[in-house]
């Protein structure tokens, strides 16, 4: 952990609030030091900013460990940066070099409406999960948890979906905004387990209607999301959610969900 | 005034199901009668908003982050504890109690932690059938790990995000409610302040964080589900914006705040390493199942970096915990194992740059398991720490450094969780209740769902049942509009001081006072200074604060010093409690009160109780309650791990 420091430049989204014009802000940074992390530095701009009697540039984060799925810049004209399989609160100052000019959008999808600056409205998100994207479940009178044994590959490959952090990545880095990626994983992981059986028709038709409902666009498979999720979720759940959807819409019942 | 915890009487694993039977219900056709709010949408309140909703009740749900799926809970990494015994390795519900009041250094309630191991085994069958991917062994039953020093094999997790697919559970379950109509949710809105009415809580005001409009909801009871107040400290592990705000409010109307000072401080962070850090990330306490922790033996080899480390032989090591306690080693709680790394630090051996750090060694794992055993366990923990430090800890040993984590302290909370104030409730980590003085590895997780699944769906009624049938909450009451006009004026004087510093600025003061004299070490004269520190440090706020903007709009500036003013307030409270507390018991150290060989040492003759305390008016000392721990089913033994 050297104290090597550089100087950088960026140019930021600035938008004072939904439905208001925004436009790129220049600022620059110096002697950020490279073990900083990408929101550690915008911390520093944004105390300068406020020191300044600016107002600091409004960006979303929270748990700053890569799992609360809260931050969400668009650095580069990539989702989450340039590096692969973490989001911007993992990605650090060394990636960049000393001089670099670095620009910084917001998601821009038209079902994440800006709310200021680099903040975004991603509640779509939850109302694609509340139109089915559970067990209809209540607690208690369950059976045993190990009632049903569910062979370690498919828990395996229902983990790989469930990892999905709900950040948006996807949508940003596709060029029809799609939320495919997202739907897909939670519609995967219920189709995977036994427990969401029950449901799936349903589960994949509502939440793809809903998806459709938000303002999302379709998926045209050209993989950008994959590309740039940083839980590496595998567009082989989108394959599946188009099975299941398909397997729903011609049979339109539920009572041989187990095919 | 006394407290009363309204233990059920009879014997230890009857008291529960007793329990059970002798609150009052409320019939299911007038549930749908009753508003409950709830704030906080983590693992306590998922859970219990969904659940309410599932029995009937109308739930209105707060959260402050743009989606409840984001709340802290996620970040946890390790595992959930409970008693299935599935291994088969001698675990009952019994040892599940006995390791969490012995863990907790006998400061919590036998009765509400018996309920919480017994309520365990329940969580896990709930999760699974939510569609929770735990992992599974070839058999496709579920695995279990040993967790956090236990030695039984009780943990259940998902990869190292166990914490997320548990809130994820919990998610799924409110956004059932949500679409069936029965829970409301209110993302990006704070809580600023309860609403009481003759004594009881009837409502909160909040404030919306896009728009910046200060309302108020009424509901006939209030569940505060708000996590812990760990960045008093300003770094720690908890999220940027986890805040002690809702329970500081709670307080100032008239809830006791029990044991502020019970601290824990996880002994594997990486370590700090410049000012301009934000937050300190945990790596998870299972590395240490397979890591050595060590310092150099010689202080002339202090400092040293990963790198040089390699070279160091091993005769110039020093594996402290191991030498230290040689029947637990590595796996010693988290406390002990926190104050042992400041030790060495303190005696000048601690390593890195800054000196505050110890290594945590894989390299005897890796020679026996081979690399690609541990990167299938710890996988994930090693890509993080590379992308964070630059080293990669298949190479080098690590470095860590304690930090601060989880607080047990928390809002004084009855066998049913309800505060002192009816139709107050706190849950999970908001609470005192469960984890005594220290809290075991994989059980914050369980608790957050027991309270919430499992014990106040049962313990409400008997609130509910005694209030008036078909009578809503009357929103014209003075009472609203004097909360509205209190919070609105808060944030009136905080954007009219036009001052220098920002709240970061006065934040990390306040972080360094507690880290400082209430942190791994307190002792009297230092707690009497940081007081004072701390007094002085509210007055610089208040003539010195600078948040620009207009309350109108999303002001994350004003959002901070909101929540920073009152942990100014939540500082002078937890040192007080750990002056009061001149002995030493889990993470509360006070170097008065130790064995000779430096371990914590408990006084239970004078200190064996829970203290709760009481909001005496502005510039006042708070009244102390004390509400005596009586110890039935264990004895009281001076932890040893050696």
């Amino acid at each position: 952990m050297a104290g090597k420091t550089i100087n950088i430049k960026l140019k930021i989204w600035r938008q004072a609030g939904e439905n208001k014009p925004g436009k790129f802000e220049s600022y620059e940074v110096k002697d950020v030091s490279v073990d900083m992390s990408f929101l550690e530095m915008l911390d520093v701009l944004n105390e300068n900013e406020l020191k300044k009697g600016n107002d600091p540039i409004h960006f979303d984060h929270d748990c700053r460990e890569g799992i609360c799925g809260m931050c969400s810049l668009y650095i580069n004209g990539k989702p989450h940066g340039p590096k692969h399989g973490i989001t911007t609160c993992q990605l650090h100052m060394r990636t960049f070099n000393d001089g670099e000019t670095i620009v910084v959008e917001p998601w821009r999808a038209s079902a994440f409406p800006v709310l200021k600056d680099l903040v975004v409205d991603r509640t779509s998100f939850d109302r694609i999960m509340q139109a089915g994207g559970y067990v209809t479940v209540s607690t208690g009178g369950v059976p045993d948890a190990n009632e049903i044994a569910i062979p370690k590959t498919v828990a395996d490959e229902a983990m790989d979906a469930a990892q999905c952090i709900g950040c948006g990545a996807c949508v940003a880095a596709c060029k029809n905004a799609s939320a495919m990626l997202f739907t897909s994983a939670k519609v995967s992981q219920l189709a995977l387990l036994p427990q969401g059986g029950a449901e799936r028709k349903r589960r994949a038709i509502a939440m793809v209607e809903q998806h459709d409902a938000e303002g999302f666009g379709a998926c045209t498979n050209t993989g950008a999301c994959e590309a740039v999720c940083p839980k590496e979720i595998s567009i082989s759940h989108i394959a599946r959610l188009n099975r299941e959807f398909t397997r729903a819409s011609f049979s339109g019942n539920e009572t041989d969900y187990q095919n | 005034m006394s407290l009363e915890s309204k233990i059920p009487a009879g014997p230890l694993a009857e008291k529960w199901e007793k329990h059970k039977f002798n609150v009052k219900l409320v019939n299911p056709a007038n549930k749908r009668k009753f508003n409950i709010i709830v704030v906080g949408t983590g693992l306590a309140g998922a859970s219990a908003a969904a659940t309410l909703a599932e029995l009937g009740y109308n739930v209105d749900a707060f959260c402050f982050q743009d989606s409840p799926r984001r709340a802290h809970s996620i970040a946890a990494q390790g595992g959930i504890n409970a008693a299935k015994n599935y291994q088969n390795d001698g675990d009952s519900v019994f040892r599940l109690f006995y390791d969490t009041i012995k863990g907790g250094d006998y400061r919590s309630r036998e009765a509400n932690v018996h309920r919480l191991a017994e309520v365990s085994t329940e969580i896990i069958d709930q999760c699974v059938a939510q569609g929770v991917p735990f992992a599974r062994d070839y058999g496709g039953l579920l695995d279990n790990r040993s967790f956090g020093g236990a030695q039984v094999s009780r943990t259940f997790y998902a990869r190292g995000q166990t914490g997320q697919q548990l809130l994820l559970g919990a998610y799924s379950a409110l956004t059932k409610m949500v679409n069936t109509g029965k829970v409301k949710m209110h993302t990006r809105k704070e809580m600023l302040d309860v609403v009481t009415i003759d004594g009881a809580a009837k409502g909160i005001v909040t404030r919306d964080l896009v728009t910046g409009k200060v309302e108020s909801h009424a509901g006939h009871a209030v569940l505060l589900c708000t996590g812990g107040y760990g960045n008093v400290f300003f770094l720690s592990t908890n999220a940027m914006a986890s805040n002690g705000s809702a329970a500081w409010r709670a307080y100032k109307k008239g809830a006791k705040f029990a044991n502020p000072c019970f601290t824990q401080i996880h002994p594997t962070c990486i370590p700090v390493h410049g000012d301009y850090q934000s937050k300190l990330t945990l790596m998870s306490e299972s590395l240490r199942n397979d890591g050595r922790v060590w310092v150099p033996k010689d202080k002339k080899h202090a400092k040293i970096t990963a790198a040089e480390a390699m070279k160091l032989p091993e005769s110039e090591r020093d594996y402290y915990l191991e030498r230290r306690y040689p029947s637990f080693g590595n796996l010693v709680p988290r406390d002990v194992a926190s104050r042992n790394a400041k030790m060495v630090c303190d005696e000048g051996r601690g390593v890195g740059v800054t000196g505050l750090a110890v290594f945590l060694d894989f390299a005897d794992a890796i020679k026996r398991d081979g690399q690609k055993t541990i990167e299938a366990k710890y996988g994930n923990l090693f890509d993080m720490y590379k992308q964070i430090t630059d080293d990669n800890p298949y190479e080098v040993p690590m470095m860590i450094y304690p930090a601060v984590h989880y607080t047990m302290g928390g809002l004084w909370v009855d066998y049913n969780l309800s505060t002192n104030v009816p139709g107050l409730y706190a849950l999970g980590e908001a609470n005192f209740s469960d984890h005594g003085a220290n809290r075991l590895g994989a059980s914050a997780l369980m608790q957050g769902l027991a309270d919430g699944y499992f014990v106040i769906p049962y313990t409400i009624g008997d609130y509910i049942a005694t209030l008036p049938l078909g009578q809503a909450v009357d929103k014209s009451n003075p009472a609203f509009a004097q909360a509205e006009k209190e919070a609105q004026a808060r944030i009136d004087k905080l954007l009219n001081i036009k001052g220098n510093q920002t709240p970061d600025d006065i934040h990390k003061k306040l972080g360094h006072i507690m880290w400082e004299y209430c942190g791994m070490s307190r002792n009297k004269e230092g707690l009497e200074k940081a007081r004072g520190m701390i007094q002085e440090l509210r007055k610089e706020f208040n003539k010195d604060l600078k948040v620009i903007g207009a309350n109108e709009e999303l002001n994350m500036t004003l959002e901070k010093a909101l929540r920073l003013e009152d942990f100014l307030e939540l500082g002078e409270l937890m040192v007080i409690d750990a002056h009061n507390r001149s002995e030493s018991c889990g993470g509360h150290f006070r170097e008065e009160s130790q064995t000779e060989e430096g371990e914590a040492l408990r006084q239970d003759e004078e200190f064996s109780y829970v203290a709760a305390w009481g909001y005496e008016g502005e510039g006042k000392d708070p009244s102390l309650t004390k509400e005596d721990l009586v110890f039935e089913n264990v004895k009281l033994t001076q932890r040893s791990y050696k």
